[in-house]
């Protein structure tokens, strides 16, 4: 565990010394104002982050995977692995050090997001209570497209192969599985539903923290850190 | 202080290192030599905990490297073949970064960076980012990160390739100096440079172990090899049978030029037939301009391993 902070650091100074930190938090900000003149800010228009948050999981499933393809693809193909792995550190520690690296990452990206909470301020009430739900709904979400995003990079050693096996999946259990499951009934509808990844964002938006939801969020993020850990282990017996 | 008991790896059907044994002490420096593709590289990622050996056995300082893995990771430097390093990072920030993984406090870290750069001659350089390094360099910053937490044992892979001429001989001074400290195993394929530096040398060829000993040790080995090159002057056909027929003598093989006959003669054992031979010349009454004994260098050694290696690879 001692290793964890040390390689969480080096991820975060990593991601602010190459550009794609900054273009990844440019364009973000960019397509998150984009969609906010689009949805919110206009005569008539609601005067909350709802019609914003509503498409987050779509902007979130495209955007970080960007930020979480380079974590372990970029080691194998560098070479930098065979250090990172001799040293006295175990694989339980490099894809928490990394995943945490993401995630405060993140937390800076949704920093950006809420700033747009400072304008709606201008012309309505706030809900502080649903943006504090909305805001434990993203992180949640976040995580868990993290947590996919680190397994598929610990599987290959080409960036480009790790965001495109992110984002395909993440898009078909966000949209199309729920889409899917209105269409589909008896069991597997009813089990698409459950894996529906917009459907329980759903609740954080209104301002709903279901422990559901949360349950459903952390326990498939601890899933996917864990088959991040023995994709990075089976090295050892290979 | 390095125990290998028949150690093999196989990736798939390739065989990459089979049944190795070896051992180094404490304090030795092992040279570990071999053509390249000969296993080499695998065998010291075994060693260094960066993959599992597909059967045998190792271990460093009494820690077996699959059970124990940790415990030996802490004791070796390592400094792999390619030099991988974060390009992004500056020199200080990476060592500090490795200080941290190894579990070094902040004050014994800028000890230990300060030590190590000044050893591996990069203070100057200790503020530039990584990518921005020559090649040399980024095998000096390789070779500081592994010596960071002052290890027991260095292990080295091909720590020359790829410097200039000035820069290997500077390593391996470095190395030679290191020596006194640590117990170190570093591969080459490159003979000369083992020869000068090491204590012992280990071959390896085709993943088989070939040779191993002190370099003398290997001279006489190979001294057995040894032939006898003369040229004579007179009747060639008598001089064939004469020789052929002097005791001891193995086998000739001659050759006649300009009015002389070279002779190149292999003796059996460590039999001299060098008086033996000039005795019968002056006995004939024929006349010798030439009488060595042609000892084959380590270097021919090595090459005919090579060689047979990549035979045997053909056939």
């Amino acid at each position: 565990m001692r290793s964890v902070t040390p390689i969480t650091q080096r991820e975060l100074s990593a991601f602010f010394y190459s550009p794609i930190a900054y273009a990844v938090l440019a364009i973000f900000m960019l397509t998150l104002g984009v969609l906010f003149m689009l949805t919110t800010f206009r005569p008539g228009g609601d005067a909350s982050l709802r019609n914003l948050v509503e498409i987050m999981p779509l902007v979130l499933a495209i955007f970080l995977p960007v930020l979480t393809m380079r974590l372990l693809a970029e080691e194998f193909r560098s070479g930098t692995i065979e250090t990172l792995m001799t040293a006295p550190v175990n694989e339980t520690d490099v894809i928490l050090g990394k995943f945490l690296g993401a995630v405060l990452f993140y937390l800076v990206m949704l920093v950006g997001l809420f700033a747009f909470a400072l304008v709606v301020r201008a012309f309505g009430r706030i809900d502080f209570g649903m943006l504090l739900a909305t805001g434990i709904g993203l992180f949640l979400m976040g995580s868990l497209y993290l947590a996919v995003g680190l397994f598929f990079s610990a599987c290959t050693s080409n960036q480009i192969i790790a965001v495109v096996c992110t984002i395909v999946p993440l898009l078909v259990f966000t949209y199309l599985a729920e889409w899917v499951a209105t269409e589909a009934t008896g069991a597997a509808g009813l089990l698409l539903h459950h894996l529906s990844i917009r459907e329980h964002f759903r609740d954080f938006s209104r301002g709903l923290v279901d422990l559901n939801d949360s349950i459903f969020f952390i326990t498939s993020t601890v899933l996917f850190l864990f088959l991040a850990v023995k994709v990075l282990e089976s090295r050892r017996w290979r | 202080m390095i125990n290998v008991k028949n150690l093999s790896k196989r990736y798939g059907q390739v065989v990459a290192v089979d049944r190795i044994s070896f051992e180094v002490n404490e304090g030795e420096i092992v040279g570990f030599l071999g053509p390249n593709g000969a296993g080499k590289t695998s065998t010291i990622r075994i060693l260094t905990c960066y993959h599992p050996a597909t059967s045998g056995s190792a271990e460093i300082g009494g820690y077996d490297v699959f059970s124990n893995s940790q415990a030996v990771r802490r004791l070796i430097g390592y400094l792999p073949e390619s030099t991988p390093l974060y390009p992004e990072m500056r020199v200080r920030e990476y060592l500090n970064f490795r200080g941290k993984l190894h579990g070094l406090g902040s004050a014994d870290r800028a000890g230990a960076i300060e030590k190590v750069t000044r050893r591996c001659w990069l203070s100057e350089f200790i503020d530039r980012p990584i990518g921005q390094l020559s090649k040399g360099m980024r095998q000096r910053v390789g070779l500081a990160d592994a010596l960071l937490h002052n290890p027991r044992v260095l292990v080295l892979d091909e720590p020359t390739i790829g410097l200039d001429p000035t820069q290997i001989r500077e390593t391996r001074n470095l190395i030679r100096e290191l020596g006194r400290d640590h117990t170190i195993l570093f591969s080459s394929h490159i003979l000369s440079e083992v020869e000068q530096v090491c204590s012992r040398i280990i071959i390896i060829a085709g993943g088989r172990l070939i040779a191993a000993g002190t370099p003398d040790e290997l001279r006489r080995q190979i001294s057995a090899d040894s032939r006898l090159i003369a040229e004579v002057q007179g009747p060639f056909a008598a001089i064939r049978t004469a020789v052929a027929n002097l005791g001891g003598v193995d086998g000739v093989e001659i050759a006649e030029s300009d009015g002389w006959c070279r002779l190149a003669i292999s003796s059996n054992g460590s039999a001299d037939i060098r008086a033996p031979l000039a005795k019968l010349v002056y006995d004939n009454g024929w006349s010798i301009r030439e009488l060595r004994r042609e000892t084959p260098t380590l270097e021919d050694f090595f090459v005919k391993i090579i060689a047979q290696q990549s035979g045997a690879v053909r056939t």
